[in-house]
């Protein structure tokens, strides 16, 4: 909270996404669980924000609120000045299982979004087939999600949202269950796409690596109960190359901002995997 | 067979047992398609071989005038089916029967599904609607079917109208207990996914719930219309003149057992061949998960 920066110095900063004072509780019988507590975050149109945090410390909650999913139990969570209520097509999620209609195929899947929002037959057609080459399976439009990899899967749910013309695109550890290498190739292919689209993109991940490869500005979580502890700009020049010297420098920065927030209990298992 | 295939053999002998497997293989992929076809069949029919012979066997050791043997079981049927050899009432009569039956299963069935697998889906989606069904539902649930019959009689009157309301009563609740467990077990990120891409209120139903329950769907039909065959029989003893079940029910005040078995081997066949009929509609609608193919 203290060191709050704010980032994309080129660009004109358009607050797209506005969150203060944000609490959330879950009430159950077993009790009520306070998942985020006091958070705030102004997201401009156009940036690339990663949420980095342990496990459990409310990435997944912060996300749903923002698509709608969820609602706050006190605060504010507006885009472009408006309460959000419930989910809508401005705001794209890509959930880490994909959340594909397996009786689709690549091709409907796609055009999904577009033909529930009554464009016409030709235009869905179009903004599909656009979007399909755009994620290279252009080559897979009539194969069911059942015989995709995870990778080309993702790329289908990515590919669903933009062809759904949302301006934000919220992704909660969408690539946690890849292979690295596939990983690191979807990590290459959403850059491109965002920079060709434009979009602001939140990602959420527990990767400090992922978190500086990607983003413009890394917002770090922490827990008990959650809460933004530290909002990191990243000024690296892009492509990013994870192996050169500047970039260990953020990543090192980063690591040790996250370290030194981060439950006793947590540090461990953070140690071993940074 | 690729490893020797890739290797240059160095002696004419292991060339030439190479080639030889070849042939073999090729042979073999050549038919491989037919003769597992042919194996699945052999395999299926040994059963009904073992159990005619065993029929045959018993009815010779033992001497019985009840049971008549396989092969006078197969002059009846010939004789059910075209006729030409005992010209009697029920010479020829099997296409008359058959299509009645039918009609009255069909007729039973479809009003099950038309009535079931909507409720289920609003059931399935709608608590308020479960709570307020659920209990009256589950009280009806227990009561066998056969158990309706008198009160079926006294609805229906003696005629098919009584036989297509037990058929309707006996696939009701497979279809519709089947339904709503899945449009439950729908994951509630499809619900989600859904409404984010702008996919709102009763297009859910169209969209979601009913591709996503199909496969629990046709569970429900497989088990319904099994039941509806069951129960034809029930119906159409009621005292209808013609159907499946009737000539069962006439078979035996008549002390024809090779009538009876007749009529049981021919709802078998039907039985079994309607069922194939919806597990083709499921594998073709279900294309997308190889894992609900039956
Ligand atoms: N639907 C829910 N009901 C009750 N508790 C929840 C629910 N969703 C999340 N929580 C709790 O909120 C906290 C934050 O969870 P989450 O947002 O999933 O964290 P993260 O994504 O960072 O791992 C956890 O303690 C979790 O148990
Ligand atoms: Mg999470």
């Amino acid at each position: 909270m203290s060191d709050r920066k704010i980032s994309g110095l080129s660009k004109p900063a358009v607050p797209i996404l506005t969150i203060r004072n944000l609490d959330k509780t879950f009430l159950s019988d077993k009790g009520n669980v306070t998942a985020l507590k006091g958070v705030d975050l102004t997201v401009s149109k156009g940036e690339f924000v990663c949420l980095l945090g342990a496990s459990g410390c409310g990435k997944s909650t912060l996300l749903r609120i923002i698509g709608g999913f969820e609602g706050p139990s006190s605060g504010h969570a507006e885009i472009y000045g408006s309460a959000i209520k419930g989910p809508g097509p401005d705001r794209g999620m890509v959930f880490q299982d994909y959340a594909l209609f397996p009786w689709l195929t690549v091709e409907e899947n796609i055009a999904f979004g577009p033909k529930h929002q009554g464009r016409t037959r030709a235009e869905t057609a179009e903004v599909t087939d656009k979007f399909m080459e755009m994620v290279g399976l252009t080559g897979f439009r009539n194969t069911y999600p059942n015989a995709l990899s995870g990778g080309m899967k993702q790329r289908v749910a990515i590919a669903r949202v933009l062809a759904n013309d949302a301006d934000i695109l919220l992704m909660d550890e969408p690539f946690a269950a890849l292979d690295a290498l596939t990983r690191a190739k979807l990590q290459e292919e959403l850059l491109e796409i965002w920079e060709r689209t434009r979009l602001t993109i939140i990602f959420v991940t527990h990767s400090v690596e992922e978190a500086v490869i990607l983003s413009d500005r890394i917002v770090v979580m922490g827990a008990g109960p959650g809460h933004i502890e530290t909002d990191i700009s990243v000024d690296l020049a892009r492509p990013r190359d994870p192996a050169s010297i500047p970039f260990n420098d953020v990543r090192r920065d980063v690591s040790n901002q996250l370290r030194s927030h981060i439950a006793p209990a947590l540090r461990k298992s953070q140690l071993a995997e940074a | 067979m690729s490893i020797q295939e890739l290797t240059p053999s160095p002696t004419p002998s292991a060339s030439q047992q190479a080639q030889s497997d070849k042939a073999a293989q090729s042979v073999q992929l050549l038919s491989s398609a037919t003769r597992r076809k042919i194996n699945k069949v052999a395999l299926g029919a040994i059963v009904p071989v073992c159990l005619i012979l065993l029929w045959e066997l018993g009815v010779r050791w033992t001497g019985t005038r009840l049971i008549p043997p396989p092969y006078q079981v197969a002059v009846m049927m010939w004789d059910f089916a075209f006729g030409g050899i005992y010209d009697d009432a029920f010479s020829a009569s099997l296409p008359t029967h058959f299509w009645v039956s039918v009609q009255r299963v069909y007729g039973g069935f479809l009003l099950a599904v038309v009535l079931a697998v909507p409720l289920g889906l609003m059931i399935g989606r709608f608590p308020l609607l479960k709570a307020m069904l659920d209990p009256t539902l589950s009280l009806l649930r227990p009561v066998p079917v056969t158990a309706w019959l008198p009160l079926s009689m006294i609805f229906f009157g003696l005629g098919p109208k009584s036989a297509i309301f037990l058929v309707f009563l006996g696939a009701f609740y497979p279809i519709l207990l089947n339904t709503i467990f899945g449009v439950k077990s729908v994951d509630d990120k499809l619900f989600e996914a859904a409404a984010m891409l702008g996919c709102n209120g009763s297009q859910l139903f169209r969209s979601v719930v009913i591709p996503a329950a199909t496969p629990q769907i046709f569970n429900g039909l497989r088990l319904g219309l099994g039941f509806a065959w069951i129960l034809i029989v029930v119906g159409e003893m009621t005292g209808v003149p013609e159907g499946l079940g009737a000539v069962i029910m006439d078979g035996r005040t008549l002390s024809r057992t090779d009538l009876v078995i007749t009529g049981m081997i021919v709802i078998g066949i039907t039985g079994f061949l309607s069922d194939r009929l919806i597990v083709l509609a499921n594998n073709y609608l279900l294309k997308w998960s190889p894992q609900h193919h039956v």
